[in-house]
């Protein structure tokens, strides 16, 4: 059994992968740098005395999906726990002006984990068994001028989850969708938010339960459920003038 | 990704000086090389978690590395104990991953928040210098990001003065990226420990003396104390438990963890806390709550080594003013007297205080420990006549042959400096050589004439 980490060298994705070797398991960190995976792989083995493996990935490459998923399944057995966690906000103006640039949002936060998940949910569907947990954004549930290219991909990944969870049901196959507000990573590093920043080793402990609890959706930290409550229910005739 | 700077007001652990700068932190190799490459012309430093001191992590204006984040440990070998890991791994973290599989660093200071690029920089000692000598004598290979950009790997063979003048080097020859170190095997985490209450300096000496067979020795030392009695104190004196010993826990550490639940020191932040009078009161009930003679008991590694990491930020105990710390070394046990007399004459008490011996071992270049007795006072910042109190046990010490630590230093003067540590230009040369621009600067290395200016 395995937990499969695609997007390793984000802080909270580090940090779950952590969570998990803790306990007993064996970790596969997926990563465009693979240079940085190797160590994060590394650490893990190091502090854990777990297995592990690392290896290249690429949102954008859909061919190399597959058989990435049977490489993890092969060197460390069948993947019980995926966490769909990389993303990238690209450059919000860049994205206004350049379709490709635009594109390159959409396909890594949306397209890329439509297809990785729904290659590892097969596998979890046949076996009956299994765990998605897939990093969302609260940018996703409200498009803003600052980000909604960043915001719609990353919205739009939210709502797959929730199909997925609903066709994953039957088989006892479970999907957490998890919408994070500012955690203390380098894409909120420098930033001046009036709003607390959370610790990633703490994220990562909130979700890890909430994924063995069998929640559906979390906010984290927890209290952006009340403000994006908020924003949500705001009259759109109004939301359009707000400069967010 | 470029680098992301952020404008932040640094301090050491003794919150002055302070100093803006420009920091940045890296979570991937490939941003330190970034970093270095994006400071725009600016002077460049490493901060591990701000142990330190004084300035020795900081830079006016420059730019910051945090190695916070630069925390991965890369790889371990359970037969040799040797470990390698990135250069912010904290002590903690190596205490706490290998504890339990029967290893612990060579050498701590007198708490675990600090990073492995820190204790390396600084080259620390801890209560065995007498045995085991320092941080640095435990790593044999160093992964540095040097001036031109290059990584050089250094060790006693390979680029061996590089290697040299990083040990101790204050972060002045580049950024260590990792290190290997040699962690030691310990049977528990339990610590065989004698307490013996010394009624003066002679005592003290006495029982110093009298300590060979253990490996671990400090004493807290009373500095309000004058006349027949001054030096008493506390001589404590420990080594790692075996296998079979059992360990109370400490009524203490009850204590403080309720403490750290309720209230968070950072709001007792005054200046008013630690003054003349509430200095002698502790001094007087910690040296009675000790009974006259010997006392033996086991004791968890955690209250023997880090007795004041129980309460976290008690820096700010001192209030916004902050405060000093002056630790020196001086080979000549009347020197270590003349200190002591004249800090309780200044009435200016030390609220914590220790002393111990050190081994005969000189570390060269920057290293701090060398042959004699070392006294490592903290003094609350009472400004100009606490400086110039310092100025005058500088003299005493560069009298006896001794120097001070730049690892807590905040004002030890350029010349003073050049006294203490008769190696600074063969140390300088080996610096310039890698790094003649000037790229690597810290506060300190500029107030000593290390770095920056004109060669
Ligand atoms: C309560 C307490 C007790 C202490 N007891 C002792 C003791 O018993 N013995 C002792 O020797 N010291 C002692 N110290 C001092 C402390 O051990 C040293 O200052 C240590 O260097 C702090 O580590 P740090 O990670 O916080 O480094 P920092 O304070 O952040 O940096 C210290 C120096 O190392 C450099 N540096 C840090 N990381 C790197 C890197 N990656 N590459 C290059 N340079 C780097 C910095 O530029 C700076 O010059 C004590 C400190 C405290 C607060």
């Amino acid at each position: 059994m395995s937990v499969l980490i695609l997007g390793a060298t984000s802080p909270i994705a580090r940090a779950i992968a952590g969570v998990y070797a803790e306990e007993g398991h064996a970790v596969y960190l997926a990563a465009r740098d693979v240079a940085e995976a190797e160590r994060i792989a590394a650490d893990l083995k190091v502090r854990f005395g777990v297995r592990t493996g690392f290896g290249a990935f690429d949102a954008t490459n859909l061919d190399a999906h597959a058989a990435l998923v049977e490489q993890v399944e092969s060197e460390l057995g069948a993947i019980e726990v995926a966490l769909v966690a990389f993303g990238d906000m690209g450059e919000q103006e860049e994205s206004e002006t350049d379709p490709s640039a635009a594109r390159r949002v959409i396909d890594i936060n949306y397209t890329g984990s439509v297809s990785v998940s729904e290659l590892v949910a097969q596998k979890m569907i046949e076996r009956s068994s299994g765990t998605i947990i897939g990093l969302s954004s609260v940018a996703g549930d409200r498009g803003r001028q600052s980000n909604y290219i960043y915001g719609s991909a990353k919205g739009a990944f939210a709502l797959y989850l929730q199909g997925l969870r609903n066709r994953c049901f039957r088989s006892g196959v479970h999907v957490l969708t998890v919408k994070l507000g500012f955690v203390d990573t380098r894409m909120t590093y420098g930033m001046e938010t009036a709003i607390p920043v959370a610790d990633p080793a703490d994220a990562a402990l909130a979700i890890k339960r909430a994924a063995s609890r069998g929640e559906n959706e979390m906010y984290y930290p927890r209290f952006w459920r009340g403000i994006m409550g908020v924003i949500k229910v705001m009259p759109e005739a109004l939301f359009k003038r707000l400069n967010l | 990704m470029k680098t992301q700077w952020a404008p932040t007001k640094l301090e050491g652990w003794g919150r002055y000086p302070r100093h803006s700068a420009w920091v940045a932190r890296p979570e991937r190799m490939k941003d330190v090389e970034n970093a270095l490459s994006e400071r725009d012309g600016h002077p460049v430093l490493a901060y591990g978690l701000g142990r330190s001191y004084g300035d020795a992590a900081l830079i006016k204006d420059g730019r910051v590395v945090l190695t916070q984040r630069l925390n991965r440990m890369l790889d371990f070998d359970p037969e040799t104990g040797w470990l390698r890991v990135e250069s912010g791994v904290s002590l903690k973290e190596i205490i706490d991953t290998f504890l339990p599989r029967g290893f612990f660093p060579p050498v701590v200071p007198g708490t675990q928040f600090v990073t492995v690029g820190g204790a390396l920089g600084c080259n620390i000692h801890g209560k065995n210098h007498h045995v085991d000598g320092c941080w640095g004598d435990h790593v044999r290979r160093v992964e540095l990001l040097v001036a031109s950009g290059d990584i050089v790997i250094c060790d006693r063979e390979r680029e061996p003065e590089l290697f040299w003048a990083t040990v101790g080097g204050m972060g002045m020859t580049g950024v260590i990226l990792s290190l290997e170190v040699k962690l030691e095997r310990v049977e528990s985490p339990g610590i065989l420990m004698e307490s013996v209450r010394v009624n003066n300096l002679d005592e003290f000496f006495e029982v110093s003396a009298d300590s060979a067979d253990f490996t671990h020795t400090v004493s807290w030392v009373d500095c309000v104390k004058q006349g027949a009695s001054m030096g008493r104190g506390i001589f404590m004196r420990g080594r790692h438990a075996p296998a079979d010993v059992q360990t109370g826990a400490s009524p203490l550490d009850a204590l403080a963890s309720f403490a750290q639940r309720i209230l968070n020191v950072r709001d007792l932040e005054s200046n008013l806390w630690l003054n003349k009078a509430t200095i002698k009161l502790f001094n007087e009930a910690y040296f009675r709550k000790t009974p006259a003679g010997t006392t033996s008991s086991s004791v968890h590694y955690v209250p023997f080594f880090f007795p004041l990491d129980a309460v976290d930020n008690w820096n700010y105990l001192y209030g916004s003013r902050g405060f000093l710390q002056y630790q020196m070394v001086v080979p000549e046990k009347d020197a270590v007297r003349e200190i002591l007399e004249v800090i309780s004459n200044s009435g200016m008490a030390s609220f914590l205080a220790v002393i111990k011996e050190f081994g005969d071992r000189d570390h060269g270049g920057l290293s701090f420990p060398s042959r004699g007795t070392t006294l490592a006072l903290d003094f609350p910042n009472f400004g100009t006549p606490l400086l110039d109190m310092m100025e005058r046990l500088d003299d005493i010490v560069i009298a006896s042959g001794g120097r001070v630590y730049l690892g807590k230093d905040a004002r030890l003067s350029k010349a003073k400096f050049r006294q203490m540590y008769p190696e600074w230009e063969k140390w300088k040369a080996v610096r310039d050589e890698w790094d003649p621009n000037y790229i690597f600067q810290s506060e300190l290395g500029r107030r000593l004439g290390l770095v920056g200016g004109a060669k």
